[in-house]
């Protein structure tokens, strides 16, 4: 195994230690859905992304939505793992006050790039970041991570078509497939599926992937990156609360924060 | 005959200005650009025009998206759809991170006529000045379109700017000086205050020809910014005359009637009376006929006002 390889690993962990210390701190939260989209995250902020912390409005950046709101955590680890606020911070999520807000506020913390909680649009928001900067003439990447219950929303499929029509090239979007959604499993509560062919009928070029296999993840970026003329869709098969064994495809995880002593078996594990 | 502009063609025209302006004006339409008039804009800066097909939820978002990159996106649609089908787009993807995007929304009010009461929007500006950081603004005519047009673009943030079908004619003249947030007092008066915005103020100020030659002196105001309202305006109008009427094609639930209910109730409680639709929808009819159905007009102002200024002490 390379080194690239591995060092992302390990922040894929850290971010994982991050989100259940943080919802342990909370006392509430959406680790299963942080947790699933963890090595994807990683991959994007430490691998990927062009970005500069200390600038976190340079204009030349490339821009990544958590369309998929909920799994704030996430997000904010990789954040702060990446230097754009202490580490610390991440104790104030959820609380009164903080810039960590249950779902990602753009006008409160550095380096979000829109606020979103709110299923579809966030979506919506990075089709228009591309669409902008495209008119620019700019060479900045438009990453978006959607949830697989999310696209349910009929508006996940207006921006679909969008910007398949627009050949929008510049935008490469994750689904984060773990099959599970708050009322149960995704195929039980609204069947999805099937996805790879509904994203292809959007003229959208589409991938298959493991998203804990770093190396697919990196495979898949460079091939999104490649493709012209067309939005990539990587729909990446997840285990929801991956790397924390009793909240492996738990779907009670979803929306549910660690108490303290799972907290500290989580970390062992995560260790 | 004086003539008659519809606010949406001076929105069209004033459009193309701005994209000549300033390059980061951009467009979004939802299939009705030759109804809502961002045709000619298209037409002269296709590359900053995007049509993004009957998907209005898509379209407000996406127009959020453009304006993180530094666009100044107008959005337009029919005021039923901008804020009747995409109003939680409208405020969690542009109102709450407070992004720089144009609502320009036209078809407001009954004025759409013969498409009835499913296309009529009586509640967008209810619905919109609920929104918090959401400037609101309903011009009178042409002239006052676009003023507000030039002002949305100098404001940092969310604006929603109702337009309507429907000819309305010129009030202001050439020299109108618009201020956002300042309402024009736009004939003296002492016996009654109307207050109106919108195509209303045109009846407001036939209105009140009448009723000076029944010897009632009326005050007119113009309120093209429902928010931020004028507050100091409405306290002095209604401290001078005693007596407000409020006129606006727009249900009395939640408008410019509302608003300034609220505002006296707080500040300077005298006898009001609302010109609006009453707790109605719409439906089919020529425009005028509607105004009329609904005493959209110059003689329900009249009788609002008689019947006010009764209820003064």
């Amino acid at each position: 195994m390379n080194e690239k390889i591995q060092s992302l690993q390990e922040r894929a962990k850290a971010i994982r230690r991050h989100i259940v210390t943080m919802l342990g701190e909370a006392g509430s939260g959406h680790p299963g859905g942080s947790l699933s989209a963890a090595d994807i995250v990683s991959v994007l902020y430490f691998d990927t992304l062009k970005l500069d912390p200390e600038k976190p409005d340079w204009t030349g950046r490339d821009r990544f939505v958590l369309s998929k709101g909920h799994a704030a955590p996430v997000l904010y680890a990789a954040l702060a793992e990446k230097g754009y606020f202490p580490v610390e911070e991440l104790k104030t999520l959820r609380k009164l006050g903080s810039r960590l807000q249950g779902h990602p506020d753009m006008k409160k913390l550095p380096g979000v790039e829109m606020s979103t909680g709110s299923l579809g649009q966030g979506f919506s928001t990075a089709l228009g970041m591309a669409l902008g900067l495209r008119l620019d003439g700019g060479d900045q990447r438009v990453y978006a991570l959607l949830g697989d219950g999310e696209v349910q929303e009929g508006q996940i499929w207006e921006a679909a078509m969008a910007a398949g029509h627009f050949k929008l090239d510049n935008l490469t979007a994750f689904l984060d497939y773990n099959n599970l959604q708050i009322d149960g499993p995704v195929d039980v509560v609204m069947n999805v599926a099937p996805l790879p062919e509904k994203w292809r009928a959007f003229n959208w070029h589409v991938l298959e992937i493991d998203g804990h296999d770093i190396e697919q993840i990196r495979q898949a970026l460079a091939e999104a990156q490649a493709t012209k003329g067309k939005p990539t869709m990587i729909i990446a098969k997840t285990i929801k609360g991956k790397g924390v064994s009793f909240m492996e495809n738990q779907v009670g995880w979803h929306g549910n924060a660690p108490k303290p002593e799972q907290v500290e078996q989580a970390l062992q594990e995560l260790a | 005959m004086t003539k008659k502009i519809a606010t949406r063609e001076a929105y069209g025209e004033e459009l193309v200005r701005l994209g000549a302006d300033n390059k980061n004006v951009v467009v979004l339409d939802a299939d009705l650009s030759k109804s809502t008039k961002t045709h000619d804009f298209m037409k002269t800066y296709p590359d900053r025009f995007f049509n993004m097909g009957i998907a209005e939820g898509n379209l407000m978002s996406t127009a959020a998206g453009l304006a993180t990159v530094g666009k100044i996106p107008f959005a337009s649609t029919f005021a039923m759809f901008a804020t009747g089908r995409a109003f939680e787009q409208i405020r969690n993807s542009i109102c709450y991170p407070k992004l720089n995007v144009k609502i320009a929304a036209t078809h407001a009010g009954v004025t759409v006529g013969e498409d009835g009461g499913s296309h009529q929007s009586i509640e967008d500006i209810a619905i919109m000045r609920a929104l918090p950081g959401m400037t609101v603004f309903v011009p009178a005519d042409a002239v006052e379109t676009a003023a507000c047009l030039r002002a949305a673009v100098e404001i940092q943030g969310p604006v929603y700017i109702r337009l309507g079908r429907s000819g309305v004619p010129i009030i202001h003249g050439e020299d109108f000086q618009f201020t956002p947030g300042e309402a024009v007092t736009l004939r003296q008066g002492s016996d009654v205050a109307l207050v109106a915005t919108g195509i209303m103020v045109s009846a407001a100020l036939e209105a009140a020809e009448a009723l000076a030659t029944v010897g009632i002196q009326a005050k007119v105001v113009d309120v093209h910014t429902i928010k931020p309202l004028d507050i100091f305006a409405i306290v002095e109008a209604a401290r001078e005359c005693g007596a407000v009427v409020t006129a606006e094609e727009h249900s009395i639930i939640g408008g410019l009637g509302s608003a300034v209910a609220e505002t006296l109730a707080e500040h300077q409680p005298v006898p009001l009376q609302r010109v609006g639709v009453r707790d109605t929808f719409g439906e089919s009819g020529k425009p005028a006929e509607l105004l009329e159905h609904f005493g959209l007009t110059s003689t329900g102002i009249v009788e609002a006002a008689k019947k006010v200024i009764a209820k003064k002490k």
